[in-house]
């Protein structure tokens, strides 16, 4: 699976809690796309990544501009 | 005396600054939004990454609005895209819509940015769109549902103050919404004659981050704000094209 533009090697079956865990983000300060689609907070220990997914995970940062 | 209140998306606001808290310490951003007087602070979204660096929101006091940007969007798709995750993180619903394809000179894309506008108005954004200020434009923003319109003064970053004077000065007297200038404000003599020419509220980043003493640049604006918002409200002195005119009696003197 690609993680943030990274391809990453995860076993089948891992949620996205255990991948932000594994990756080390705080859940609380990310927000979580997968394939395009937002994977909403109440979601992230129900939903399990599959080979192919495309994850980006973000969060804020100082910013004005570009 | 009636209290000036600076109303957007349906909250109060006492300030009329907002602060972008990019290019400086995330230590100073506290500091500075004190200074500033700023209720409305404005962030971006990136990719995270696990290096355990302070989060940005940890320094920012509480019951500051978070206003997240769209920046680094080429167009009006990843503009939404990116306001959607900005709500996911949980802070609210305004969004600062920025669409550049330009990275020479950061303008904003006009037509990509009414279309986003649209779009996350729909989905209950409160949308403040930053555009080149062009009228017809200005329109189109109103009619997509945008909470305020925020036309640059000059590129982004570049603090050369304001180049588009005139045409910022037909969209305060021409658009029923909130004006807020955004880019190229330099300097608190700018951003004090903005708000004298009607402009709702200023909104400055690389001012404050590269100045000498961040937060008392950012004091130095909150003071400039205010007093070109005092004036506005005043109503400024007739300008006499030709001569002077004496502001003291022609009589009495101590003569003859």
């Amino acid at each position: 699976m690609k993680i943030n533009g990274v391809i990453k090697e995860y076993p089948s079956g891992l949620t996205v809690s255990q991948m932000l865990e594994r990756e080390g983000f705080q859940k609380e300060q990310v927000a979580v796309e997968l394939n395009e689609e937002i994977v909403s907070r109440d979601a992230y220990g129900t939903t399990v990544l599959k080979n192919a997914d495309v994850i980006e995970v973000v969060y804020f940062m100082g910013g004005g501009s570009q | 005396m009636k209290q000036d209140v600076f109303m957007l998306g349906g909250q109060e606001f006492q300030s009329r600054f907002i602060l972008g808290s990019g290019k400086y310490n995330v230590e100073l951003v506290k500091a500075a939004v004190e200074q500033a007087g700023a209720q409305m602070i404005t962030l971006a979204v990136r990719r995270a990454n696990s290096s355990g660096e302070g989060n940005i929101l940890d320094f920012i006091p509480e019951g500051v609005t978070l206003l997240p940007n769209t920046s680094g969007a080429r167009n009006a798709k990843e503009a939404v895209r990116i306001a959607k995750l900005s709500r996911e993180l949980g802070c609210g619903n305004f969004v600062k819509v920025e669409i550049m394809r330009d990275s020479k000179y950061l303008l904003p894309d006009n037509q990509e940015t009414v279309k986003a506008t649209e779009l996350l108005a729909k989905e209950g954004f409160v949308v403040l769109p930053y555009m080149y200020p062009d009228l017809n434009t200005a329109r189109d923003l109103v009619n997509a549902g945008a909470a305020a319109v925020m036309p640059l003064a000059a590129p982004i970053g570049s603090n050369k103050g304001l180049a588009t004077k005139e045409f910022i000065q037909i969209l305060i007297d021409e658009i029923d919404l909130p004006i807020i200038v955004d880019a190229g404000i330099g300097r608190p003599s700018q951003a004090c004659e903005v708000m004298e020419m009607g402009a709702a509220a200023v909104m400055a980043n690389t001012a404050i981050a590269t100045a000498g003493d961040i937060p008392k640049m950012a004091s130095a604006f909150r003071k400039a704000i205010e007093a070109g918002r005092e004036g506005y409200l005043s109503g400024l002195g007739r300008v006499k094209e030709r001569g002077g005119e004496a502001s003291s009696p022609l009589t009495g003197f101590l003569r003859d």
